[in-house]
């Protein structure tokens, strides 16, 4: 069964649709770019997926076991993030509050997770450093440090790279890549439809006329060709 | 001055006296716990409008009669809080208008009602007493000191307990919330406990100056401390001491104890400020 099902799916905001009858399946170990244009309704989607959102029609499924809280998330940065005192340890940490339980404070087994997860992304070295004294590219390994905190199973990525520089941006997709190729199944939000089709193996595209399929798929056909060469023009 | 500071003494055998320490540095340290997460919520001003709500629902009960106007004020204070916290991000009025509108609002209303039932003869001194704190903070009774008291201990706790959950919602309320954390709760718990503090907090400093006792504390802290913890913990601790110094100077010095707790407040700011300049100077 799929991991994640989006069934006949409208979505938008108080009354205004957005998206309408949107359906498809993510199953385990998938890497899902979606893409499209400003205002396609991707943030939309991504809202809805977590659960932020209530879709207008139709229904999300959680499949394979999947709680609809073992979803990690790498949000764009919101502005009050960049002048927050907190240290990268905290941050990561942070990620470890989903396991539905209550506990007021962190365990062992708690803090173990979060240690392995910073060194995973190469970040135990800052680990009492201030997130806010961090360069782009290594707070997005922290928030990413903490996803992985809140789910092993499957993380939703809103523009991972944006703002970063080209070299990290390299980086920080080789990263996600060898995530997914650890089992982690990624569902990744980006208008870089050259680099969407370099790494994932499905691709979503948003728009006027909605693609859904293999990447394959999506090359040969005329709506991937178009965009495809649109990205090269420029 | 050894003359001043025999008074000094000779008021603390006061018990009056005693209260006003012990339920001014509880308030201080109070404020300044929710301090750091409402200035990183962007809700600085928070303070100040939920204290002119507090204004304008003690006018009310003083007009009505009540002696226990308590009553009226804390549920009033509260349930603005709540619509104030609650409309915070996806609202069509903005945070920082809202709290605006609802803040000059209550001020208006209650200013009015005052002058057009005055309940004493002298009402500017009355509003004055309200707005800066005065030195009505003598006049508590033993039972506002036991409450406030217990407020504070359970404001202490509530925030010990639910500190990390507290700090996931400031950092990122949508990760929080996708990940099952129940922002919303903690969203209206912080708005309660914010609403009772303050109006704790009216009677020692006034309404006007209250956000004084949020803010600074948390911004000293933040501008030398890094990690969310030791920004707490400093915030907490410069706050008991700031307040205990400006009580001590206004006695000292015979000012009126709010506004000297702020101008203590915003020495230490100051102070903090440079420290954190110098810090980061040599770093780069």
């Amino acid at each position: 069964m799929a991991q994640l099902k989006v069934n006949n799916v409208t979505l938008g905001y108080e009354g205004g649709a957005i998206l309408s009858r949107l359906s498809f399946e993510v199953n385990g170990g998938d890497y899902l770019a979606i893409v499209g244009e400003n205002g396609s309704g991707k943030s939309t989607l991504m809202k809805t997926l977590l659960g932020l959102l209530k879709p207008i029609e139709g229904e999300i499924i959680f499949g394979d076991a999947l709680c609809k809280n073992e979803i990690g998330y790498l949000p764009q940065q919101t502005v009050v993030q960049r002048d927050f005192p907190a240290s990268v340890k905290e941050v990561v940490l942070s990620g470890c509050l989903s396991n539905g339980r209550f506990h007021p404070f962190y365990n062992k087994a708690d803090k173990a997770r979060a240690a392995a997860n910073m060194e995973r992304m190469g970040i135990t070295e800052f680990k009492d450093r201030s997130y806010r004294e961090l360069s782009g590219g290594q707070q997005q390994r922290v928030l990413l440090a903490r996803a992985l905190c809140a789910t092993e199973k499957i993380l939703l990525l809103d523009e991972p790279v944006s703002g970063l520089d080209p070299k990290v941006t390299l980086e920080m997709y080789e990263l996600i890549k060898q995530l997914n190729k650890e089992g982690v199944t990624i569902i990744m939000i980006s208008h870089d439809i050259a680099a969407a089709v370099k790494y994932a193996d499905h691709i979503l595209h948003l728009g006027s006329k909605v693609f859904s399929g293999t990447v394959e798929a999506y090359v040969k056909s005329d709506f991937g060709k178009l965009f495809l060469r649109e990205e090269d023009a420029q | 001055m050894s003359e001043a500071f025999q008074n000094l003494f000779e008021l603390l055998s006061f018990a009056p006296v005693r209260y006003a320490f012990i339920t001014g540095m509880l308030i201080a340290l109070c404020s300044a716990l929710l301090g750091v997460t409402l200035v990183l919520k962007r809700f600085s001003f928070i303070g100040d409008g939920l204290s002119h709500v507090a204004f304008g629902a003690m006018s009310v009960a003083a007009i009505a009669g009540l002696t226990n106007q308590m009553l009226i004020v804390l549920p009033v204070t509260i349930l603005c809080a709540v619509i104030l916290l609650r409309s915070g991000q996806n609202s069509k009025i903005k945070g920082d208008a809202s709290v605006a509108i609802i803040s000059v609002t209550a001020l208006a209303f209650g200013y009015m009602l005052m002058n057009i039932f005055p309940t004493s003869s002298n009402v500017s001194s009355d509003v004055c007493t309200t707005l800066f704190g005065g030195v009505s903070f003598l006049s508590l009774t033993k039972l506002e000191v036991w409450l406030c008291v217990g407020l504070s201990l359970v404001t202490v706790a509530v925030f010990v307990i639910f500190y990390n959950r507290i700090f996931a919602v400031t950092f990122d309320e949508n990760f929080a919330k996708a990940t099952g954390v129940k922002t919303e709760l903690y969203n209206l718990l912080i708005a309660v406990v914010i609403a009772v503090v303050i109006v704790l907090a009216m009677k020692i400093v006034g309404s006007l100056l209250i956000s004084a006792l949020i803010i600074f504390p948390a911004l000293s802290a933040m501008r030398v401390f890094k990690s969310f913890r030791s920004v707490t913990i400093c915030s907490a601790v410069l706050s008991v001491c700031t307040a205990f110094i400006g009580l001590v100077g206004s006695i000292l010095l015979d000012t009126p104890t709010g506004p000297t707790i702020v101008a203590a407040e915003a020495i230490a700011f100051v102070i903090f400020w440079i420290i954190g300049a110098v810090k980061g100077g040599k770093k780069k």
